[in-house]
């Protein structure tokens, strides 16, 4: 029964009994080894599943079935278009520049693997405990805007370039409201450290969600347009730019770059529930670390879920609206947000937990509000476009005087 | 403390092989017969007239520096976010002061129309 409450555990402790004869880093060299195997082997399985997830709940929304003939309800699909992927043939543009054209595919899918060294799956459960490790994700996070850069310069190919030019202008500008929104549960942990950002979650109303409820909607909004998801997903849409800065890559490196969104997609959704949803907590998670991991779980898919649900709703965003809708309403709203925070924070220290969380949620609530006015009265000093119904002049023949028709 | 890195500096090799073993195995996999046509310049059939390295417009710079600057922004605020126990009202005040006088910045560039896509 210990085993099956507590298995990383009790592997752990069964591997160093293993090795207590050999010198003395080798141990944890090699039990930290096995511990990245798992972690990233854990990362790059879960791809497999969450694009058979992926296809099924936007086919659902779209009143159609899905994948359904490989493998019992499709499941094997992934596996089929992996090993079509790989039988590719692996042409590269004449050229191209050929070290940095290779070497974007594997950056894409580094910078997101190495999202999951701090998460923690459930208490103790985690690669490690950096105590910078909120710093660290931001960090590792952007190595993805460099490889597409990396791609799409190296390309030789203009639409690439392009492409490349405005995919990174869009990274880059949605990690401002990102990098500030992500300040607010450090703020509220008071550390900067992932274990610890969990730790501080520990009543249902100690969320950080219901503390900072913007900060959480900013956090989610941001990530999404990082990842390039809908309605953000301009940079590779097939109607506006063919498949943008990836156009010149096939096979296994176009299966590397499409695996890291992907996983990019699902890590957001794990980030969102650690930071704002209080990751592995649950009724129970402490006796039972398993427990923990399937709160985990649960509750990174449904943040994934609603991400893919608001990909099979949303239309397009056009490059300026989204751009503005950047800095012009998120990053005011994220710091505007934040000084309230903080000093919320100063003066409501030492009160209960659901009394902090009261006036922290009320207190967004009214800076939303306020948000809403400010832009409602933005766009009415605007000059008013044409509006549908209104009567327009209609050419008419020239009225014909009765007393004509008899001369 | 420096322990904890050891773990990522392992997951630092290990995650550059992840990506790097399946694009060797579609070299084998794959067949490989390279003919001019194959490895011409996509541009939807056309064929490409001039540089692929086209002009840069430089309002993609505009919006790079002003990432710059609100991510170095951020990047001192961690320390007073973390630090946040131990201050007095006064040291809060001082960081938020820091962050109007950014927003200053913000609402300065947005005046000045830095942050139009056009």
């Amino acid at each position: 029964m210990d085993f099956l409450t507590n298995p990383v555990d009790a592997i752990r402790e069964w591997l160093l009994g293993l090795m207590a004869n050999m010198p003395a880093p080798w141990p944890d060299v090699i039990v930290n080894l096995l511990g990245v195997v798992v972690v990233a082997s854990f990362g790059l399985g879960l791809v497999i599943i969450l694009v058979w997830v992926e296809r099924k709940v936007a086919a659902r929304f779209q009143d159609r079935f899905g994948p359904n003939r490989v493998g019992p309800y499709g499941l094997f699909q992934t596996v089929a278009d992996i090993l079509k992927l790989f039988t590719k043939e692996d042409t590269t543009p004449d050229n191209a520049d050929k070290p940095v054209y290779n070497l974007a595919p594997i950056l894409s899918l580094f910078s997101v693997l190495l999202i999951w060294a701090v998460i923690p799956f459930s208490k103790d459960w985690l690669g490690t405990d950096l105590n910078v490790g909120v710093l660290y994700i931001v960090a590792v996070g952007s190595l993805g805007a460099l490889a597409v850069l990396m791609a799409g310069w190296s390309s030789n190919n203009k639409f690439a370039l392009l492409g490349a030019f405005r995919t990174v202008a869009q990274l880059v500008s949605y990690e401002v409201p990102l990098v500030i929104s992500i300040l607010i549960p450090v703020l509220l942990a008071r550390s900067m450290g992932v274990h610890a950002i969990v730790d501080a979650q520990d009543t249902f109303f100690g969320m950080f969600f219901f503390m900072a409820p913007i900060a959480a909607v900013i956090f989610f909004i941001s990530s999404i347009a990082e990842v390039g998801r809908t309605p953000f997903d301009l940079l590779e849409a097939e109607s506006e730019i063919v498949a943008g800065f990836h156009i010149e890559y096939s096979g296994a490196k176009f299966a590397m770059i499409f695996a890291g969104e992907f996983l990019h997609a699902f890590t957001i959704a794990v980030l969102t529930a650690t930071l704002f949803f209080g990751g592995w907590r649950g009724p129970g998670a402490e006796a039972y670390p398993i427990l923990g991991w399937v709160y985990f779980m649960a509750k990174s898919l449904g943040v994934y879920l609603i991400v893919s649900w608001i990909r099979s709703t949303l239309p397009r965003i056009r490059i300026d609206h989204m751009l503005s809708f950047n800095w012009k309403y998120l990053t005011p709203l994220a710091l505007a947000t934040l000084i309230v925070t903080a000093l919320l924070t100063k003066i409501l220290e030492g009160q209960a937990v659901w009394y902090q969380s009261l006036v922290m949620f009320l207190s967004n609530v009214v800076l939303f509000l306020i948000a809403n006015e400010i832009v409602k009265w933005r766009e009415s000093k605007k000059p008013g476009r044409q509006v549908v119904g209104q009567p327009r002049p209609v050419a008419r023949p020239p009225a014909e005087p009765a007393a004509e028709a008899e001369a | 403390m420096l322990d904890n890195w050891l773990f990522v500096g392992i997951f630092v090799l290990i995650g550059a092989v992840f990506p790097i073993a399946p694009i060797l195995m579609g070299k084998f996999l794959g067949p490989n017969k390279p003919n001019p046509i194959k490895a011409d310049t996509y541009e939807c059939g056309m064929e490409t007239v001039g540089e692929s390295w086209i002009q840069f417009k430089v309002q993609y710079y505009i919006f790079a520096l002003a990432f710059l600057i609100f991510d170095v922004e951020v990047v001192f605020l961690f320390p007073w976010a973390v630090a946040f126990d131990q201050l007095g009202i006064f040291a809060v005040v001082s960081g938020i002061t820091f962050i109007i006088i950014l927003v200053d910045a913000l609402v300065y560039a947005w005046r000045k129309g830095a942050l139009e896509w056009a």
